[in-house]
C-alpha cells in the first residue's frame, strides 16, 4: 500500500480585492503518496500556483490542514516552520525571474546552505555545489556566471540545483518548463524523472500543458476555479475523462497527429470571476450537461470508483458507456 | 496542386540586426512560396527567424538596426522590397495584414475596439464613418463578439476576446494573406480551441491564405496545409502536412517530434535534441544544425546544404538527401 507523504483537507485560501472576496483556492482535497508525482492541471487563473504555495506555507491557508509526514504542518510556529522547509523546496516557472540577478551560481545555489548552516567549512560548501551542479547537468566552469549569462535551460537546471540542495523530500514544480522551447524543455522533464528516480522525490507538478503533465505523472488533479472537479490516475483520466470540463480540456490540445481520433468539444465563454462565486457548481455557465441541481448546489469530490475522484452530479450518467 | 497560383514568393531572404555587439543573422538566404488558399505552418523555436520572416513580409523590420540585406518578396509578381513606403502602405493592412502573438499589448489601451476596427477599414477604404462604423460591427459580429460591445475599451475584454479583437482588425479588409505570429500562445486550451475554430472558419469563408507562425506541432496538424520547419534562420524542410507527420526527413524535425510528449501513445521517455540552440551572432559554419545533429558529417561542418527537392513537394536541406562524396561524408575514416 502506497504512503502518503502529503495530505491537504479541506483546504482554502481567500484573498481581500476590492471587489469582495477572491476563492483562489476553495475546499480543496488532496493527497499525495510518496515518490510518485501529482500533476496539477487547470487554466490560468484557477488557482493551482496559491495551492503549491499555500502547501508550502509561502501562503498562509485561510483554513483546512496541511498533513506532511503525519503532522499538521498549519499549527507550526516560525522555528518548526523553517526546519520543516528543507523538506519541501520549490522549482517556479520563470526562470528568468526567479533568480537574484546580482547573486552568482554558486551563491544562488548554496544559499539555501548557508541558510540553514549546513556547512561549516567553505571547501565542504563549494565541493557540495559542485556535486549539485554536475547532477543537474551544469558544466563546473559556470560556476561563478550569473543568470544574465545563461539561456533558460541552464536557469531552470540552477533553480532545481537549489531546490534540492538541502535534500528535500518534496518538490513543488511549478510550470517549470512553459518558458522554454520544447527541445530544452524536454531535456529539462528527462532531468527531473531522472532526479525524482535517484533520489526517490515527490513531486506535485503544476502545469497548464496536459500533454507535459502526463508524461510525468502517476496521478492528475484537475482544477477549475479554485476547486478540484477530477482527481485520478492519469491513464484513466486520458482514458475516459468523466468532468465535463475534462472533458472539454482533453479535447481542446491541438494533437501533433494527423488521425487524431478526437473529437472537438469547443466551450463558450470564458472562466468566470473567483470573486464572490456563486453557489452550485462552479463550471454551471459552460456546461454542456448543465441541469437545475447544477445551479444550486456545490457537486462534491467524491470516490465515482475505486481512486477516481469527480466532482459532478452527473458523473456517472455522463461515463461513456462502452469501454 | 502545381496549378496553384503563387500568392507569395520569398526568394533568397537575408535580414541581419546590425549593432554595436556583433551581428544578429536572424534570416539568412530563405527561400519560401505561398499559394492562393493555402495555410503555411511557420514552425520554429525561439531565435529561429520566424516573426523576423513575418516583419520582413510586412516591411516591418525595425531599422536600425534591422537590414534586409537580400532577396526578393514577390507578391503577385511584384518585389514587395523595392515597393515606396506610400505603395507599401496601401498594402500593409489591406491585402496582407498580420495578427501579432500579444493580444494584451498589440491594442490600443484608449480607443475603444468599435473604433480601432473601423480605423482600418477608413483608412483603406474610401467609405464614410457610418459605413466604417457599421462594417466595423459586422466585424465583432463574425468574430463571436456581440456588437453591442463595440464602445468598451480593451481592457473590459478577457484575453480570448482581445485576440477576436485583433483577428477582426486583421480581417476587416479582407486580405489576401494573414500572417498570424503564434496567435494563441498567450491563451489556455480552451479559449485557443475557440480561437483555432474561428481561424478555421474564417478561413474557409473567405478563402484567406494565411502564414501560421507557431511552435506547436499540434496546431499544425490542426489547420495547416503546408509546413516549413525554421532553425536558425533558414527553411530545413518545407512539405505538405501529410508529409511532415508521416515521413519528415530533416534531423531537426525527427528532433521536434521526439522532444514533445505525445498525448495520444505512452512514452517512457522523450528523445531531446542535444544542446542548444546556436547563438544568431555567432552561427556555426556550414549547417547551423550540425553541432547538435545526431548524423552530422564531415561535410556539414564545412559548407551549407542545398535546398534538395527528394519528392513533389517535400524538400530538404540536409546532406542527407544531397549527392557527397565519400570524403566528405566521412566514410573513408571510419
Amino acid at each position: 500500500m502506497a504512503e502518503k507523504l502529503l495530505e491537504a483537507k479541506n483546504l482554502k485560501k481567500y484573498f481581500h480585492t476590492k471587489k469582495g472576496l477572491l476563492h483562489a483556492v476553495d475546499d480543496v482535497n488532496l493527497y499525495i503518496n510518496k515518490g510518485e508525482t501529482l500533476g496539477l492541471v487547470g487554466e490560468s487563473g484557477c488557482g493551482k500556483s496559491t495551492t503549491g504555495r499555500v502547501l508550502l506555507r509561502l501562503l498562509e491557508a485561510t483554513a483546512g490542514e496541511i498533513w506532511f509526514e503525519g503532522e499538521n504542518i498549519l499549527t507550526y510556529n516560525k522555528d518548526q516552520m523553517r526546519k520543516m522547509r528543507q523538506e519541501m523546496q520549490i522549482v517556479f516557472q520563470d526562470p528568468f525571474a526567479s533568480l537574484n540577478p546580482r547573486m552568482s551560481i554558486s551563491e544562488i545555489i548554496s544559499e539555501p546552505l548557508v541558510v540553514n548552516k549546513v556547512y561549516r567549512a567553505k571547501t565542504d560548501m563549494q565541493q557540495r555545489v559542485e556535486e549539485l551542479m554536475d547532477t543537474v547537468g551544469l558544466a563546473r566552469r559556470l560556476i561563478n556566471t550569473y543568470p544574465h549569462e545563461l539561456d533558460g535551460g541552464r536557469r531552470q537546471r540552477i533553480g532545481i540545483a537549489r531546490a534540492l540542495a538541502l535534500k528535500p523530500k518534496f518538490i513543488v514544480q511549478d510550470e517549470p518548463v512553459s518558458a522554454l522551447d520544447v527541445s530544452i524543455q524536454a531535456q529539462i522533464l528527462n532531468l527531473m524523472m531522472d532526479l525524482q528516480a535517484e533520489f526517490g522525490l515527490t513531486y506535485l507538478f503544476i502545469s497548464h500543458d496536459l500533454s507535459v503533465v502526463k508524461h510525468v505523472s502517476n496521478r492528475i488533479a484537475v482544477m477549475y476555479l479554485g476547486k478540484i472537479v477530477e482527481l485520478s490516475e492519469y491513464n484513466s483520466i486520458f482514458k475516459d475523462p468523466l468532468h465535463p470540463y475534462t472533458q472539454a480540456l482533453l479535447s481542446a490540445i491541438p494533437v501533433p497527429s494527423l488521425h487524431s481520433s478526437k473529437e472537438k468539444i469547443i466551450l463558450e465563454g470564458d472562466i468566470p470571476s473567483p470573486i464572490n462565486p456563486p453557489d452550485g457548481c462552479r463550471f454551471y455557465g459552460r456546461c454542456q450537461h448543465r441541469q437545475e441541481i447544477c445551479k444550486a448546489t456545490t457537486p462534491e469530490l467524491r470516490e465515482l470508483e475505486p481512486e477516481r475522484y469527480v466532482a459532478c452530479h452527473f458523473a456517472k450518467e455522463l461515463k461513456p458507456a462502452s469501454v | 496542386m502545381s496549378e496553384a497560383t503563387k500568392l507569395l514568393e520569398i526568394k533568397d531572404l537575408t535580414i541581419h540586426y546590425i549593432t554595436h555587439e556583433g551581428t544578429t543573422k536572424a534570416v539568412n538566404n530563405m527561400s519560401l512560396e505561398i499559394n492562393e488558399g493555402e495555410t503555411l505552418g511557420l514552425v520554429g523555436e525561439t531565435g529561429a527567424g520566424k516573426t523576423t520572416t513575418a516583419l520582413g513580409i510586412m516591411q516591418l523590420v525595425p531599422d536600425p538596426p534591422g537590414k534586409v540585406l537580400n532577396g526578393e518578396i514577390l507578391y503577385r509578381g511584384e518585389d514587395l522590397l523595392k515597393k515606396r513606403p506610400s505603395e507599401i502602405r496601401k498594402i500593409r493592412g489591406n491585402k496582407i495584414s498580420m495578427i501579432f502573438q500579444d493580444p494584451m499589448t498589440s491594442l490600443n489601451p484608449v480607443m475603444t475596439v468599435g473604433d480601432q476596427i473601423a480605423e482600418v477599414i477608413q483608412l483603406h477604404q474610401k467609405v464614410s464613418a457610418a459605413e466604417a462604423t457599421k462594417r466595423s460591427l459586422n466585424m465583432l459580429t463574425t468574430v463571436g463578439i456581440p456588437p453591442e460591445r463595440s464602445t468598451e475599451y480593451p481592457h473590459q475584454f478577457s484575453g480570448g476576446m482581445k485576440q477576436r479583437v485583433i483577428i477582426a482588425i486583421a480581417l476587416a479588409c479582407n486580405p489576401e494573406l494573414l500572417i498570424s505570429d503564434e496567435p494563441t500562445t498567450a491563451l489556455d486550451v480552451t479559449i485557443q480551441a475557440q480561437v483555432l475554430e474561428l481561424m478555421n472558419k474564417l478561413k474557409r469563408e473567405f478563402r484567406t491564405s494565411m502564414i501560421m507562425i507557431t511552435h506547436d506541432l499540434g496546431i499544425v496538424a490542426e489547420i495547416c496545409d503546408k509546413v516549413a520547419i525554421m532553425y536558425a534562420g533558414n527553411v530545413v524542410e518545407n512539405t505538405t502536412k501529410e508529409k511532415l507527420f508521416t515521413d519528415p526527413k530533416h534531423p531537426y524535425t525527427l528532433g521536434l517530434f521526439g522532444s514533445i510528449p505525445n498525448i495520444e501513445e505512452d512514452d517512457a521517455r522523450l528523445k531531446p535534441i542535444k544542446g542548444l540552440m546556436p547563438d544568431p551572432t555567432d552561427l556555426p559554419p556550414g549547417c547551423p544544425f550540425h553541432p547538435r545533429c545526431p548524423k552530422a558529417m564531415p561535410v556539414c561542418s564545412q559548407r551549407e546544404p542545398a535546398r534538395t527537392e527528394i519528392a513533389p513537394d517535400h524538400a530538404v536541406s540536409c546532406f542527407l538527401y544531397e549527392a557527397i562524396t565519400p570524403e566528405e561524408a566521412g566514410e573513408l575514416n571510419g
